[in-house]
């Protein structure tokens, strides 16, 4: 389980997870926004490359809502390359050879970190509904644990794309001091009511389904599939465009030329969906859906700091780059503009880029040679100031 | 552009004069921002041969990646609309190199400049240049010259002016001169009084060193 200096404690839940797991919160408990406290927990992480002797090549990589921590290898379920295995490895953007890697399954996820489906130690029986909802500062506070067991007093980088940004934004906000560089990339400071209502579908689709069971399902050895497959579905629209679709798919039938008359899988894009949400249900819990859902739903960053995202980041010292991309309806352009402008106005070091694609949301996932080039780009200028070689 | 491990001086070597006579006014470690920035040669120079904290705004998108691309700050804005958003004194010296006669609103860029820059420096080609008044004068059309190449009908300078149209809207507008430096076709620069007639006649291009006023 766990080694007496706090080192790896190999999972009993969740199946053999490659890569890490720590408990944390060992000291005394993570009091959460909603006023609960959660510890000691679980957190399940991976790393790659190496840390330097200074330990100042840190990067930390925020995964977004249905990502987790193995960003770079393949997936223990699915066994799909890393969901970020573009932008990270050696000779990549985020350059193994030259920075340390790491990323967290976030609070409230399922892979290898404390969430609903983790057994509840006062009970023995999974936590369910009875999991305190938690928030994307909360996830943001559970990261800072890690990195101060890691003994890293300040990540050269942070970054993620939609909810990893606004994981970025937080950290950037709460811990300014322990961030050299934040790279933002898809996401905004506040989830639009456009956002939370796509969200409402989705938790809709779950809580609608028989087998949630109030969220009690586990214990009843059952499972929401049909519900989150939809929900997956809803989402997965909406990180693509119009465009994207039409380019992917247009109106083309499946295996035949006619219409059949019925409801079948007909169309190419129902295929492809109906694809997304049936893979999706094997490798994500239900509840964790519901929980990591509501944190973006809750996240309003200038409401913490007074109604203006300015004074988050007053006199800040971190160096931003915030990227968004022109066909990304999900997360707008002006949503990164906002956050711009709010640097802007403490005369912050902020570099912009949107990058022209069609790709929409997903884009921060692809293959995006601008992106890569500016991230890149952005890296090399910043290890320069910070004296990374 | 700037390279990790290159020797950057060569580089340098080919800074346009213009942009080498901008880089001249501006103290070495200060905070500066570039308004159309471009491709960034200018802040690239400011940042690794002066030691400036550099920034930049630009308004093409290709521009904006190329400089974020090499490593610099550079953020997609309008000077026309973005300036407003910076706070009082957040820079100490605040740029626009050939750009002024581009911009929807001169005046107002010229006073957020100097409100959000303890000092400003601006560039732009002069109209008053006897080559332009020849040319309207005697071919009768809108002078093309090598500071002002585009067409009449595909020109983005919308506000162009002259030596002394600039001068005097800086009086309006309280906005002191520290320093002006004219560069003739040959490229030759030479610091003149604000208020010399010579100048405006014999400058292709201008630059001034602006305080508030």
């Amino acid at each position: 389980m766990i080694a007496p200096n706090g080192h790896d404690l190999r999972p009993p839940v969740g199946g053999d997870l490659p890569g890490h797991r720590v408990l944390l919160g060992t000291d005394r408990p993570l009091k959460l926004d909603s006023g609960a406290e959660i510890g000691p927990f679980a957190v399940g992480y991976q790393t790659y490359g190496k840390l330097n002797a200074d330990r100042s090549n840190a990067i930390l990589v925020c995964h977004a809502l249905t990502g987790d921590q193995f960003v770079a290898d393949p997936h223990p379920i699915t066994g799909k390359p890393g969901w970020w295995e573009l932008m990270v490895g050696p000779g990549k953007p985020l350059d193994t050879d030259r920075y340390f890697i790491i990323c967290s399954n976030v609070l409230g996820g399922c892979m290898g970190t404390i969430g609903p489906k983790e057994t509840d130690p006062k009970t023995g029986e999974p936590y369910g509904l009875a999991f305190p909802v938690i928030t994307i500062a909360d996830m943001v506070r559970a990261q800072k644990l890690l990195i101060d067991y890691l003994g890293i007093e300040q990540l050269f980088c942070v970054t993620g794309g939609s909810m990893g940004g606004m994981q970025v934004l937080q950290w950037a906000a709460s811990y300014p001091e322990c961030v050299f560089t934040a790279v933002p990339i898809a996401t905004a400071a506040r989830h639009s009511a456009q956002n939370i209502a796509f969200h409402e579908v989705g938790r809709q689709a779950i809580m609608t389904d028989p087998d949630w069971c109030n969220g009690d399902y586990l214990r009843q050895g059952k499972r929401p599939q049909r519900g989150l497959a939809v929900a997956r579905m809803a989402a997965h629209i909406t990180y693509l465009s119009e465009a994207a679709l039409h380019r992917k798919f247009g109106r083309s039938l499946r295996d035949r030329g006619n219409f059949s008359f019925g409801f079948d899988a007909e169309f190419e894009v129902e295929s492809y969906l109906r694809h997304q949400g049936s893979t999706f249900v094997d490798r994500f819990d239900a509840n964790s859906y519901l929980y990591i859902t509501r944190a973006m739903d809750y996240f309003d960053l200038a409401k913490e700091y007074g109604g203006q995202l300015a004074n988050a980041y007053e006199n800040t010292k971190v160096r931003f780059c915030v990227i968004s991309f022109t066909s990304d309806w999900l997360f707008p352009t002006s949503e990164s503009r906002q956050i711009v402008h709010a640097l802007n106005a403490c005369a912050a070091n902020v570099s912009f880029v949107e990058i022209p694609t069609d790709k929409g949301h997903d884009a921060f996932l692809l293959e995006e040679p601008k992106l890569h080039a500016t991230f890149t780009g952005f890296l090399n200028g910043a290890a320069e100031h910070r004296g990374l070689r | 552009m700037s390279s990790r491990n290159g020797d950057n001086t060569a580089r340098y070597q080919r800074l346009r004069p213009d942009l080498r006579l901008i880089a001249d006014m501006v103290r070495p470690g200060t905070r500066v921002l570039d308004l159309g920035c471009g491709d960034g040669a200018l802040l690239d120079y400011l940042v690794h041969a002066k030691g400036v904290d550099g920034r930049g705004m630009e308004l093409s998108q290709a521009g904006v990646n190329a400089c974020v691309e090499h490593g610099l700050s550079v953020i997609q804005g309008d000077a026309d609309l973005d300036l407003k958003d910076y706070p009082s004194d957040a820079f100490d010296c605040v740029i626009l190199s050939q750009t002024l006669q581009a911009t929807s609103d001169p005046k107002g860029v010229l006073a957020q400049m100097v409100r959000i820059g303890r000092r400003a420096i601006v560039s732009f080609p002069n109209f008053g240049w006897w080559q332009v008044r020849l040319h309207l004068l005697v071919c009768g059309s809108m002078p093309v010259t090598d500071a002002l190449h585009h067409e009449w009908y595909d020109t983005p300078n919308i506000h162009l002016c002259t030596i002394r149209d600039f001068v005097t809207l800086c009086e309006r507008i309280h906005i002191g001169i520290d320093q002006s430096v004219s560069i003739s076709a040959r490229g030759k620069a030479r610091a003149f009084r604000a208020s010399s007639r010579l100048a405006n006649l014999f400058s292709e291009q201008a630059i001034f060193l602006l305080k508030r006023g």
